[in-house]
């Protein structure tokens, strides 16, 4: 147990790759939490996919401990986040169990997007925010600028914004002084009944499910009996413990300590994050503001690309769930590929890392199928219906009218780029609510439907801004508009899977762009192929991949026999990797590249 | 009766060796400077020895030195593999020995030790009837004295054949027709005409993933290529007998024909690779490909990796593939009895519809429009 005056707990919080991981590395490090020698980069960035892609993924709790100047020893429990938008959820809930948030700012980039999202939840959170400019030891940062934009961009004071290299550890003794000095300690009470707030969960093959906890008030001990308050579950505690990023057992967590127990809970699915835990008997009676769950908002259809491998995706599907519970699914049929999961995500990046990961772990090949947004259908005889799939929409005589979910984007971009980016919202149907300037750049504030964002907005973005503008949404809610279902049929078979929703006034556009992209990804057939776009029975634009001519070995004698033949069986594999329709085999990145939009 | 006497029996002796290595070719060759003849000699005496011993009661139909560049081997060495064999197993009375000739000056000077030897047919890689296009393929001699070598050539030698790559970079329809018809002037029976393949870890195979191989003819236009030359060798009475391999009837090479009609061949040489049915089961050979190495690997009692048997669908797939090439086709009969199953009807009739294939009596053959398309017609044969 740690005096509370001698614990400070904090988030780091920024942009994507401003460097909070990094950072978190120094501060693991020089407090000697782990010892050099098992020192790597992003140490707390364990996924495989987190450290391939160099991103956090998933928040990450560690204990160190700290003697300051004051000749005081400290426990600093920081949370590591992650900065990309699909993730803002980790970010937000991991704010709860803190106190205050050292906000890093690249200083070679300044002020972006998430910096900003970021810094809006800190506050909500009642954080105290400490900023901190980070890679100062590249020739680029710019620190006094940085420092100044922060204060006209967010409105909090950056003049004791402390200067770190967490490449180089410059400043990094000043940040932890900063943070015993001017965050606060946490409250509560030792002897009040306990609360608990259940941060986070997830499943650990060896342990079962881990349950991640602050403790607010009262002690938790190994063995007690608890209750989670919104569930109503009871559970003896089989272990308590602290990261230091390795798991260590503790015989204690007391108020203001962040820490883990296990207790033989079968699922994830039984723990619900935002939860208070109580003691079963003397059980506190009001329990702690929950949190706001996470909604999927991004839905797109999982089939395997080997029908036969169904049974294994369904396990794939299950194992993953266990430990995201941000991500929901359902079981879906289409006529064109057969049995597969209809799944929602926080984003696309989120659909990706999924979808990465059932391919890798698991070793399932997948059909990913076009990603779409939840509409709002309101039928002709008053019900609502929420749409999930273009495919499932029903009969438009029964429809009234059909609304489809909005949101607030906020774009931070140099000015030289601004032209580009007000032209791609406003070719995404978006409806300008802001335009402001901080110093040379930009910020954009959009009101946009989601469907046209989901998809490729930000590659997009991305590329007509040479990766200079950060972005950032919430939802805003529904609004009617003229949406539409185009279907497309590869030689006169229509292909559900690729059915979208579109706007009326673009669909002529977008039929013509997708057709031609499926010419160029279906490869060509010994017969020639009519590619259709339609609404209802109306074909609205058509191309026609040509026949294949040339498709021969040209040498193949007694010596090539064995390698040529492995040609064979390798593209006879290749040729399992597509789907049949009617007689034509269009691969599976087709339902996804199809819709990528290179306006 | 043993599958493979449909086939026939032969004999491939590779040579790994060549003056300087082509930038598009895929061959296990080597470019050294020094060959000790007499070593390769007493490799293959041992190695066909040792397999001999495992194929006795079989009648010899053909054999054909390959390489690399065979006309570096001096006649003595040929004539001692060719005695070699001859002691071995007896020699059917129309044997074809064939040997692959590079068109220089120097290879000429030996063709007369070569027929001395045996050989009754050369094989000569001329690739282009044009010195800017040799010199793009890296070649090493002039139109003129590959024309030189031919006709020498034709003066100690009956049947002389000549390869040609087409489908070459910066090549038109009308340049290759012209071409093509230089060749067949000068052609006696035999004609190989191959699209030029960019085979992956040669130099053309960089270059074109690099994207610096530039000019080469579209599909279309290769295929439209492919299209005339069937046209114009069956108007010249040289029919394609095999996807890239025209003759006059009677004319074809009788070792090739071995493979595609999937008979039994021996492979002897780094490299090689064979098809043996020993105990009534096929089995299929390789060697090490590295020259030192198999010469090792002889030395110490086995010039060949463990013979692998061959699975009764890897024989069912060869068979196809390889049969497919044929103008003749594919005996589907032989087919029925390797697989215990007839082709389905249903892709057939679909080929058939397509204008891929057409049945003739029991074979089943591929169109011209087929045969350009090649693959795909097999995968769609073969997968259920
Ligand atoms: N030169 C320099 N590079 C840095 C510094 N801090 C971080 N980096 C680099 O910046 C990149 C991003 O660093 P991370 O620590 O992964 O950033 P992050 O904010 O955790 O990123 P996400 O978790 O994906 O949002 C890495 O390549 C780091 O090596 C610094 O102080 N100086
Ligand atoms: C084994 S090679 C060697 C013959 C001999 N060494 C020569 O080059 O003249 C047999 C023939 O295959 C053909 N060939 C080799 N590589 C090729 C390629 N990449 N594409 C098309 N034909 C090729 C050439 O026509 C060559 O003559
Ligand atoms: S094409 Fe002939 S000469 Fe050229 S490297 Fe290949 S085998 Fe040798
Ligand atoms: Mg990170």
């Amino acid at each position: 147990m740690t005096e509370l005056s001698k614990i400070r707990n904090f988030s780091i919080v920024a942009h994507i790759d401003h460097g909070k991981s990094t950072l978190a590395d120094r501060l693991i490090q020089s407090t000697g939490t782990v010892q050099d020698r098992d020192m790597k980069e992003q140490l707390l960035d364990a996924m495989d996919i987190e450290r391939e892609r160099g991103i956090t993924i998933k928040a990450n709790t560690v204990r160190i401990d700290y003697e300051a100047d004051d000749g005081e020893h400290y426990v600093l429990n920081l949370i590591d986040t992650p900065g990309h938008v699909d993730f803002a959820y980790e970010v937000s809930r991991s704010m709860r169990a803190v106190e205050g948030s050292l906000l890093v700012v690249d200083s070679t980039q300044g002020v972006e997007a998430q910096t900003l999202a970021n810094v809006y939840q800190a506050i909500d959170a009642d954080h105290e925010i400490v900023p901190v400019l980070n890679k100062i030891d590249l020739p680029a940062s710019e620190c006094d600028r940085v420092a100044e934009q922060i204060e006209d961009v967010i409105g909090i004071d950056a003049s004791d914004a402390i200067r770190v290299s967490a490449k180089t550890g410059i400043g990094i003794k000043e940040t932890l002084e900063a943070i015993v000095t001017r965050l606060p300690a946490p409250t509560g009470e030792r002897d009040a009944p306990l609360r608990a707030m259940l941060v986070d969960s997830w499943y650990d093959a060896y342990l079962g499910v881990i349950v991640l906890v602050r403790i607010m008030d009262g002690v938790l001990k190994k063995n007690d009996q608890i209750k989670m308050m919104q569930t109503g579950a009871r559970y003896g505690v089989d272990r308590i413990g602290v990261f230091r990023p390795a798991m260590q057992v503790v015989d204690e967590l007391g108020p203001g300590e962040i820490g883990f127990i296990t207790a033989s809970i079968k699922q994830v699915r039984d723990t619900k994050v935002g939860d208070t835990i109580t003691h079963e008997r003397k059980g506190a009676e009001t329990a702690l503001p929950g949190f706001k769950p996470s909604v999927p908002v991004v839905f797109c259809g999982l089939f395997p690309v080997d029908s036969s491998e169904f049974e294994d995706l369904r396990d794939a599907i299950e194992k993953l769930a266990l430990n995201d519970a941000s991500f929901s699914y359902e079981m879906e049929t289409s006529a064109a590929l057969g049995f597969g999961f209809r799944c929602g995500f926080l984003g696309l990046l989120h659909l990706e890392v999924i979808r990465d990961r059932i391919e890798r772990e698991y070793n399932i090949d997948l059909i990913t199928t076009a990603p779409s947004v939840v509409y709002h259908l309101f039928m002709k005889d008053g019900e609502m219906l929420e749409l999930h799939n273009p495919a499932d929409m029903p009969d438009l005589s029964k429809v009234d009218h059909l609304e489809e979910p909005r949101i607030k984007a906020t774009i931070l971009v140099p000015d030289d780029y601004l032209g580009d980016v007000l032209k791609l919202c406003q070719d995404r149907r978006g409806i300008q609510m802001d335009l402001s300037y901080a110093g040379s750049r930009a910020m954009v504030v959009y009101d946009l439907p989601l469907n046209e964002v989901v998809f490729d907005f930000y590659d997009r973005l991305k590329s007509v801004t040479k990766g200079y503008a950060s972005f950032d949404y919430q939802m805003i809610g529904y609004r009617e508009d003229n949406l539409v279902k185009m279907s497309v049929l590869v030689n006169d078979e229509p292909v559900d899977a690729l059915s979208t929703m579109v706007h009326r006034d673009r669909a002529e556009q977008r039929g013509r762009a997708m057709c031609e992209k499926l010419k160029d990804l279906i490869p060509r057939h010994m017969f020639k192929i009519p590619i259709q776009a339609a609404i209802g029975g109306k074909v609205i634009a058509r191309e026609t991949l040509s026949a294949l001519r040339k498709d021969v070995t040209a040498k193949c004698y007694g010596g090539d026999a064995t390698r040529k033949r492995k040609l064979l069986d390798k593209q006879k594999a290749g040729k399992k990797k597509m789907r049949q329709f009617g007689r034509v085999e269009i691969p599976q990145e087709a339902f996804i590249s199809a819709l990528k939009m290179d306006d | 009766m043993d599958d493979w006497r449909n086939g026939g029996f032969g004999l491939y002796v590779h040579w790994p060796f060549c003056q300087a290595k082509c930038p598009y070719c895929d061959f296990n060759s080597h470019v050294v400077s020094r060959i000790d003849q007499s070593v390769w000699v007493k490799a293959y005496r041992t190695e066909l020895r040792r397999i001999g011993d495992m194929l006795p009661d079989r009648l010899l139909n053909s054999i054909f030195f390959g390489g690399g560049t065979p006309s570096l081997m001096h006649p003595d060495t040929v004539a001692a593999v060719i005695e070699t064999a001859r002691d071995i197993w007896p020699f059917a009375n129309d044997i074809e020995i064939s040997l692959e000739a590079n068109p220089g000056s120097v290879e000429a000077g030996r063709f007369a030790g070569y027929r001395d030897a045996g050989v009754n047919r050369i094989s000569m890689g001329i690739q282009a009837l044009n010195d800017e296009d040799l010199r793009r393929l890296g070649r090493i001699h002039s139109v003129s004295e590959a024309r030189t070598a031919f006709d020498v050539a034709r003066a100690c030698f009956d049947r002389v054949s000549f390869d040609l790559i087409y489908a070459r970079q910066g090549q038109t329809l009308e340049a290759w027709n012209h071409e093509l018809s230089d060749a067949l002037s000068m052609a006696i029976d035999h004609l190989s005409l191959y699209q030029l393949t960019i085979e992956d870890g040669t130099a053309f195979g960089d270059r074109y993933a690099r994207g610096k191989l530039r000019d080469l003819p579209t599909d279309d236009n290769a295929a439209d290529m492919y299209l005339a030359t069937q046209d114009i060798c069956d108007r010249h009475g040289l029919p394609g007998y095999e996807i890239s391999n025209h003759a006059r009837p009677g004319a074809e090479s009788r070792h090739n024909q071995i493979y595609w009609r999937y008979g039994d061949y021996v492979g002897i040489g780094p490299g090689a690779h064979g098809r043996l049915t020993l105990n009534g089961k096929r089995h299929s050979t390789e060697a090490l490909r590295a020259p030192g190495a198999w010469l090792e690997s002889v030395e110490k009692g086995q010039g060949t990796l463990p013979f692998l048997a061959l699975s009764q669908e890897d024989q069912v797939v060869e068979h196809m593939m390889m049969g497919m090439r044929l103008h003749e086709g594919l005996d589907m009969d032989r087919h029925m009895l390797l697989s215990g199953q007839s082709l389905s009807d249903s892709k057939l009739s679909m080929l058939q519809d397509l204008g891929m294939v057409e049945r003739v009596g029991s074979r089943l053959r591929a169109t011209a429009n087929g045969r350009a398309v090649l693959n795909s017609v097999l995968r769609e044969l073969l997968t259920d």
